[in-house]
């Protein structure tokens, strides 16, 4: 029984205590370097033929599959009740400005208002600054992140975004998504319902406890810390309900995931 | 008269496993490095207090590697081919705890009394090699310490991916921030590791490195007298295998 280990000095626990004759070996080692060679073919193959599909926004359309699969995943996965982590507000501070996507033009208080739109475009509501400032306001203190790998403590100020529907739009609940554009129309972002009406999800007000900067995205932008900071659209100009997915989300189209979900 | 004979070394399982790693760790850290560039304000730098060695990464670094400004294709592959990454180390679990070829990579006390005898031996200041197991203790060391950076990959990947919907996982790894160092850290440490298996496969010669192909290895015997006995000897094979054979008498 103990011939094969002081036979084979490689032995392990895992040894099946196979032999070959020299012949046998020969022969497999060609089997082997030709299943080797045919491997690295393979591989590099796939490698090309990833590299070379048609994209879809901007990554190869595999690829973008693969996104849309994790999507499945994830919202099939996705718990309600799953908290982002909250700090104390001495651990949080000023966030710096990322991106002026939307907002490169002036904000005009005069002329700025937020506009509900139905799922077929028609106007369901206008809503003023002091609207959103009379509802209930939360304070969530989370971190904010970024595709880029950053991220940052800060204290957000706002109704929720369940609170301004459960008062104006009850019965829009359920419709599958949501689109929010800046009044310019150039930035525009969709999320799914679950996330937009997650109780950490707000109609953000305040940041650190002041108004919202221009930059920052005044008078009212999203803050969830259930999407990366690209969902996280500053002046909001219109709501929209919808019950397909919003195409137009802008980073989605410059090849990012569209659910980008933390 | 001695005759030649191969022997097995590498279970068909765990040679599979181990080369369909090799693509997927490229393409993995790659993608990663990639999502590192996105952000250098506060780069990871090798040093002493104010003594800096080495700043991950430079220029003639992410250059030629195309780590620049390719975010969004970064993040498309890393979490894509993570996917393939996890399933290949899963499937691997399984198959050490099921063949218990885990068990050749964890030391004895006698394997660490031989760290001494066997770091002469390498510089050649001692003839003989220690007494070891399938694998010598430094090893043993790599090998395992690669397994457990595997593991850490996974879980602190999982952590930066979904730090709300895993905020327990998150916590359990110190933090977002302490997660994102530590899957860095992994990914330094599976770069050392690639180096110093490389220098320690060629130190070991072409028969070992062909082994890992093959999965036999050829060594001298004085008579092949016995040899078909034991080759019958299969007691604890419990994977489905077509490469059973004997040596013919």
């Amino acid at each position: 029984m103990n011939e094969t280990p002081n036979l084979n000095p490689h032995a392990g626990a895992d040894s099946t205590g196979r032999v070959l004759s020299e012949a046998e070996f020969k022969a497999r080692s060609r089997r082997s370097f030709l299943t080797g060679l045919g491997g690295i073919a393979a591989a590099g193959l796939g490698w090309r033929w990833v590299q070379g599909r048609p994209e879809s926004d901007n990554i190869p359309d595999v690829l973008r599959s693969a996104h849309e699969l994790n999507e499945d995943i994830w919202r099939g996965l996705f718990r309600e009740g799953a908290m982002a982590p909250t700090f104390d507000f001495e651990e949080s501070s000023m966030l710096r400005v990322n991106g002026r996507h939307g907002i490169r033009e002036e904000l005009d208080m005069d002329t700025w208002q937020l506009t509900v739109l139905d799922v077929d475009g028609t106007e369901l509501g206008v809503h003023s600054l002091d609207d959103l400032r009379g509802l209930p306001q939360e304070e969530t203190i989370v971190e904010h992140k970024c595709v880029e790998g950053w991220s940052h403590v800060v204290a957000w100020g706002g109704p929720t975004f369940a609170t301004f529907l459960d008062t104006w739009y009850p019965e829009k609940a359920n419709h599958e998504f949501v689109g929010l554009s800046t009044p310019d129309g150039d930035f525009n972002v969709g999320l799914e319902m679950p996330a937009m009406l997650h109780p950490q999800t707000l109609l953000a007000l305040d940041l650190q406890r002041e108004p919202l900067s221009d930059e920052h995205g005044a008078p009212v932008r999203l803050s969830t810390p259930l999407k990366y900071g690209t969902k996280n659209i500053k002046r909001i100009g219109t709501i929209q309900f919808s019950d397909t997915r919003p195409e137009n989300d802008y980073w989605t189209v410059r090849g990012y995931d569209w659910y980008a979900a933390l | 008269m001695t005759e030649r004979i191969a022997v097995e070394k590498h279970r068909r399982g765990n040679r599979w496993m181990h080369w369909l790693n090799f693509p997927l760790l490229t393409v993995m850290i790659w993608s990663g490095l990639r999502i590192y560039w996105a952000d250098l304000r506060d780069p990871n730098v090798l040093g002493i207090g104010s003594w800096e060695v080495f700043t991950f990464f430079p220029d003639f670094i992410n250059e030629p590697l195309g780590l620049e400004r390719r975010l969004a294709r970064g993040m498309a592959f890393h979490f894509s081919f993570g996917w393939l990454f996890l399933i290949n180390g899963l499937f691997f679990a399984i198959y050490l705890s099921r063949t218990k070829g885990w068990r050749n990579f964890v030391p004895n006390r006698s394997d660490f009394r031989n760290i001494g005898p066997l770091l002469l031996h390498e510089i050649g200041l001692r003839k003989e090699a220690p007494p070891q197991g399938k694998y010598n203790i430094m090893q043993q060391l790599s090998y395992a310490g690669v397994l457990i950076m595997g593991f850490l990959a996974i879980v602190s990947g999982f952590a930066i991916y979904k730090p709300t919907q895993l905020s327990l996982l998150t916590t359990l790894m110190g933090g977002y921030e302490s997660a994102r160092f530590i899957h860095w850290l992994v990914t330094i440490g599976f770069l050392a590791f690639f180096v110093i298996h490389l220098l320690q496969v060629a130190r070991a010669g072409f028969g070992n490195f062909w082994s890992m192909v093959t999965g036999y290895e050829l060594i001298e015997v004085e008579s092949l007298d016995g040899i078909t006995t034991s080759a019958d000897e299969t007691t604890t094979d419990h994977a489905a295998d077509d490469d059973k054979t004997e040596v013919p008498a």
